[in-house]
């Protein structure tokens, strides 16, 4: 009898693209429903950048000359304190556990996962970095090379800190560590990124900075969510 | 004449298991078969093991020694692969979404039971409403309805259930009791833990006792 049963659970799994989609959609209505705390990251390049004019002083040459830079390092400060919480809260209400036990590819999940992150929090910082470039008087011409730079850098500073993230989900007070492990990790981005934008504004070629952030973006995109989905089992264990 | 059964290994089989953190000893070795149809019990006091134990069946946490089959074969990712449903501490649930759109989200991960949608499986657990309520304005009770609720939807044989009476009214302990017995009137298997002072009925299943603790025992 209990044989006669079994026939009734063949039911089909959803896809792993149905299930990354499934949670993209959790991840963007989670953020809509907290979208204030989205303003935070914002409000924080802001201030951030028009404190810059009031210690280096007004001249705009000064400040073109070191937007790029400024710009590029503000927005990943701005992000360093929301890339902590990626996976505490899926870690601390059990929602882990559910995407570790589902018939899925965890490391798609956390792709998935990131590009919620991108999404919600990164996105509107590139937004605004419109206004904060004219506070710093970099040139309007250099603007598209700047939103280029920014748009290949913070996915992948996204990835790396996704991986640093998993790996410190389950110690307390991580924010400091993830920090101290993110930044060396991240200087070669702001190299590249800050190079392609000070390249431009001296006239120069600048494509082989961006081409090479979109080299190290391909590779972050295949690794960082098989390292996050690593680091994520080890962290339900503890 | 006897049938042949189509699966002659049991739906959870134990040999030997146990775990240790850091050289000490939580629980076991434990020996026990769990088969379809069935529900097993362990009961222990608070810190004998038992969400230990569930973890470690889970294959969230890999054992000290022994070895868990599930289906006759080795547990592994692909051998579980969905067929079962975990029911921890925590709700696994969003608390800024609601029962709703967190089950829209399972039902994204895991197969659904046939015939079941999300309204049905609401109903069952008489949450149909407050469906579209964050589950942060819901009392705990209407909480661990909304974790239950996937008990109702979701298609895995294996049900391991971490004190799933915690914060339920009589109705509330009814209804586990209710869904487990629907469960195992239909093959699929529960292994679920209590600290005891929930009386448990169900007729139709083979109790088995499991007393965790330095000593465990395995009791039927």
């Amino acid at each position: 009898m209990v044989a006669l049963v079994q026939s009734e659970t063949t039911v089909q799994t959803p896809g792993a693209l149905t299930a990354a989609r499934a949670l993209l959609r959790r991840e963007l209505l989670l953020a809509w429903r907290r979208r204030n705390d989205a303003l935070f990251p914002v409000l924080y390049a802001i201030i951030v950048t028009a404190l810059f004019p009031f210690a280096l002083g007004p001249e705009p040459q000064l400040l073109a000359r070191v937007s790029g830079g400024v710009l590029l390092v503000t927005v990943l400060l701005a992000m360093l304190p929301t890339l902590e919480s990626m996976f505490r809260g899926d870690l601390e209400d059990g929602s882990l556990e559910q995407m570790l036990l589902a018939p899925q590819p965890l490391a798609l999940l956390a792709l998935a996962r990131i590009a919620g992150y991108w999404l919600s929090t990164t996105l509107p910082l590139i937004v605004v970095a419109p206004l904060l470039a004219l506070l710093l008087h970099l040139p309007l011409d250099v603007l598209p090379v700047l939103l280029a730079a920014l748009l290949l850098a913070t996915p992948l500073l996204a990835l790396l800190g996704a991986v640093l993230a998993a790996l410190t989900a389950a110690t307390r007070r991580s924010a400091i560590l993830l920090a101290l492990m993110l930044l060396p990790l991240a200087v070669p981005v702001v190299i590249f990124a800050a190079g392609a934008v000070a390249a431009a504004q001296s006239g120069l070629p600048h494509s082989a900075p961006l081409l090479w952030l979109a080299a190290a973006l391909v590779l972050a995109l295949v690794l960082a969510p098989l390292a996050c989905a690593a680091a994520l089992r080890i962290a339900v264990e503890t | 004449m006897p049938e042949p059964s189509l699966n002659p290994d049991p739906l959870l089989h134990v040999r030997g298991l146990a775990f240790a953190r850091n050289d000490e000893p939580v629980f076991g070795p434990l020996d026990f078969a769990l088969d379809r149809g069935e529900t097993l019990l362990v009961e222990g006091d608070n810190g004998s093991g038992k969400t230990t134990l569930l973890r470690t069946l889970a294959g969230m946490l890999p054992p000290s020694a022994g070895e868990i089959r599930f289906d006759g074969q080795r547990i592994s990712r692909d051998a579980i692969a969905g067929r079962m449903v975990f029911l921890g501490h925590h709700p696994g649930m969003k608390s800024d979404l609601s029962p709703c759109e967190n089950l829209m989200f399972l039902s994204g991960l895991y197969s659904a039971r046939e015939g079941v949608d999300i309204e049905s499986a609401l109903a069952r657990v008489d949450l149909a409403a407050y469906a579209h309520t964050p589950l942060r304005l819901l009392s705990a009770g209407q909480k661990k309805r909304a974790a239950l609720a996937r008990l109702a939807l979701l298609s895995g044989e294996l049900w391991l259930l971490d004190e799933p009476y915690a914060n339920l009214d009589r109705h509330g302990i009814e209804l586990v009791n209710a869904l487990i017995s629907m469960h195992c009137a239909r093959g699929g298997a529960t292994l679920l833990t209590s600290h005891g002072a929930v009386r448990f009925a169900d007729p139709n299943a083979r109790h088995v006792r499991l007393e965790l603790g330095t000593e465990s025992t395995v009791r039927e």
